[in-house]
């Protein structure tokens, strides 16, 4: 595969791996957050946790989007999937999300029709090959895929289809780190930043970071060389006692970002005034809806969507994994009311979540653990 | 305090697993027939407890019953894929080796089938034709006989074209005693070609991807890489299993947990074609998870394992066979991968379907 493993280069990354040592000053004991869910899969799949030195921790970020969607927003999903006429379209990874009382899996069981597809437009193209059903588009993630749900919805309405809508749930990533940096008890030293948001807003919106809060960041690729060089200048950063945006992903990502998404992502969304986050809350202005101009299209307007919240227990810790205050095992329900099979945080939703990680493989990663 | 907090989490943890799992679902999903967890759970909170008999409790591809000091190997399989002609095989071609190689890797001869077909009212003539004369073909190319048989039609819409289930018997081969719990330490594990050919195709063919590929189903019958191994390898050979559903991976962890014994994976050394890992790559799925219906995972004794390797890559289409693991004592019940980049990784079994059903 070219292009792909000039980044998996084993001798490359071992010099690399070589250069962090060096770098990282002994005694100190440094905690990165990689931000994105793509970059916990790269670390996870590749096993770059295991070749960084002992005193290198990475902590898992808020940007996996199909496990920060709560209870509540997913039972939304199945009362409009369970209208008759309807079919509701979404990503397959949502399909096991956990609502209060199953999950689109289980809906599906119970005769609701949900159809996996691959991208916003197979919903589309749904819509018009069926023009007596519903299609509703379950839209979710970060600015890397809210242009094509945008994009999706332009194209609807120039072909004046009537029958799709979109049930949005598309997430913005700065207000989550924005909370996460204002806690009190933060022990985060730099930021793995997520680089296909990049492509879209560019580096320039996680200059706060560096400017308000003295961290470095540094926007990463995600191939395994990309993420090995990523944390050597966060570490160079905090060496040289600097706090700066950095790119790493520079062959993707520009620092303005995407000017022609971004107008779309302004002409069809807006900003809600809040927004629940599984585990962490509610965060204002941090998740996106359906613009005035694009009403028509909406979901929540289209349908009679219930909008109950449901409380994650609070015994629920995720917030505190997140910021590495606590390990997983130390959360009140890890293990007991929070199991993989029935997941309460969003630690625990993805396989590769901190909790459900430490939940399947807990012994060996103790055991691997410096004493 | 709080290494022995973390310790008995553990335990609690450890505690929960060691149960077996209990089925609790209200229905059935699609995840109970991906062959990960979920379906773990249907079969043995449901179905063992119902059925009380200790040859199904072990939970091999066929069960070994001693008949008049015969000892023959029994077992069945539905087959209910969408799109029933792909590249490389048909659906009838799944039904016929995918219970051949049941009994294959159980150390069995496979000798007779029975067949079942379930037809969609308004099935075109023509394409019923071609899949019974694929069955025919893979049967007279596995060296089965077909011996009895039912047929059954639904109505539009209760079936997907075609569903065909078959049953086989095979005869017990005596130069080796196969057990999952007779792995060892420094056990070697075998793969018998490039893996995840077959559930690649089908993702493909299904055409909701927009890729295209050349990638050929790897279905075929499994009997002459056992008969090899059986030669070759003899008392050494610890045990042989298909990687259908759930992949080489799932076969792993099956191995690892019923003997206790750890995995070590090298993933560089995991015959995997180009094209097929171009494709996983982009679908983002690991291949070690994806379904073959020709390709076999063998532990073979330390001693035994060049000579089994060799006569492995004797036999026509496992040229690519290679040896892909190291069993290990610690940790028990695990797999881990060596990754090409040089880290190291927990491989476990799937959790659901990585996509709808593909075989």
């Amino acid at each position: 595969m070219r292009y792909v493993e000039e980044f998996r280069d084993g001798e490359l990354g071992r010099a690399l791996v070589a250069q962090i040592c060096a770098t990282a000053e002994p005694g100190r004991h440094y905690k990165l957050m990689e931000v994105c869910g793509g970059h916990t899969h790269a670390i996870y799949r590749h096993g770059i946790d295991q070749l960084l030195p002992d005193n290198v921790e990475l902590v898992h970020g808020p940007g996996c989007p199909v496990c920060v969607i709560p209870m509540g927003r997913v039972d939304d999903a199945i009362a409009v999937a369970r209208e008759p006429g309807v079919i509701l379209t979404c990503f397959g990874d949502m399909l096991r999300v956990p609502g209060s009382d199953g999950s689109l899996l289980d809906a599906k069981a119970r005769g609701a029709q949900v159809r996996v597809v691959y991208s916003p437009l197979d919903a589309l193209r749904i819509a018009e090959q069926d023009p007596d059903s519903q299609v509703v588009f379950l839209a979710i993630g970060f600015e890397t895929t809210a242009p094509s749900t945008a994009l999706t919805l332009r194209r609807a309405r120039a072909a004046g289809v009537r029958n799709f809508s979109v049930l949005c749930n598309h997430v913005t990533i700065v207000p989550p780190l924005r909370a996460l940096l204002e806690s009190p008890d933060l022990r985060l030293d730099g930021f793995i930043g997520p680089g296909h948001v990049c492509t879209v807003v560019g580096a320039r919106p996680f200059q706060f970071i560096a400017s308000g809060y003295r961290r470095p960041v540094v926007i990463s690729g995600f191939e395994p060389l990309d993420v090995l060089q990523s944390i050597q200048m966060i570490l160079g950063q905090l060496r040289a006692n600097r706090a700066e945006v950095e790119v790493q992903y520079s062959r993707v990502v520009p620092f303005e970002g995407n000017p022609r998404a971004l107008e779309a992502i302004a002409e069809v969304f807006v900003l809600r005034p809040h927004f629940e986050w599984r585990g962490l809350g509610f965060i204002s202005q941090s998740a996106l809806a359906l613009s005035e101009s694009f009403a028509e299209f909406d979901a929540e307007r289209r349908f009679r969507v219930p909008g109950v919240r449901v409380a994650d227990p609070k015994a629920c810790q995720c917030g505190e994994v997140l910021k590495g205050v606590i390990k997983p095992w130390e959360c009140k329900v890890f293990g007991t009311a929070c199991t993989p099979d029935h997941a309460i945080g969003t630690c625990m939703v993805s396989p590769e979540g901190a909790c459900a990680a430490y939940y399947e493989f807990g012994r060996v990663l103790r055991a691997r653990e410096p004493v | 305090v709080s290494d022995a907090r973390e310790t008995r989490v553990l335990q609690l943890i450890d505690r929960a697993r060691a149960k077996p799992r209990r089925f609790r679902d209200e229905r059935i999903t699609m995840a109970h027939g991906a062959g990960g967890k979920a379906t773990r759970a249907l079969v043995e909170g449901m179905l063992l407890p119902a059925l009380q008999s200790p040859a199904l409790d072990a939970l091999d591809d066929a069960a070994v019953l001693e008949l008049d000091g015969t000892r023959l190997a029994f077992t069945t399989d539905t087959f209910v894929v969408r799109p029933t002609v792909f590249p490389g095989g048909t659906i009838g071609e799944l039904a016929v080796n995918g219970t051949v190689n049941d009994l294959a890797v159980t150390g069995a001869r496979p000798v007779a089938l029975s067949l079942s077909l379930v037809l969609e009212e308004g099935l075109a003539a023509d394409d019923l034709k071609l899949q019974v004369d694929s069955i025919a073909a893979a049967a007279a190319a596995a060296g089965v006989e077909i011996v009895a048989g039912d047929t059954k039609v639904v109505e539009r819409g209760h079936a997907d074209e075609l569903y065909i289930g078959t049953t086989g018997i095979g005869l017990l081969d005596t130069r080796a005693e196969l057990a999952t719990e007779s792995i060892a330490p420094d056990d070697r594990v075998l793969v018998s070609g490039p893996i995840a050919e077959h559930g690649t195709t089908i993702m493909l063919a299904r055409d909701e991807l927009g890729l295209d590929a050349d990638v050929r189903s790897d279905t075929c019958s499994l009997w002459p890489a056992a008969d090899a191994l059986l030669e070759a390898a003899g008392p050494a050979l610890r045990c042989m299993r298909d990687a259908t559903r759930g992949g080489v991976a799932t076969v792993l962890n099956e191995f690892a947990r019923a003997a206790g014994v750890g995995v070590l994976v090298d993933e560089q050394s995991v015959p995997v074609a180009p094209p097929v890992a171009a494709a996983c790559e982009l679908l983002g799925i690991d291949p070690m998870h994806v379904a073959n219906e020709g390709r076999l995972v063998a532990v073979v004794a330390a001693d035994g394992a060049g000579a089994a390797l060799a006569a492995l890559r004797a036999v026509a289409g496992c040229d690519a066979a290679a040896e892909i693991a190291r069993v290990t004592a610690d940790p028990p019940g695990m797999v881990l991968v060596q990754t090409g980049f040089g880290g190291q990784r927990v491989m476990d079994m799937l959790t659901g379907d990585p996509l709808p059903r593909i075989c």
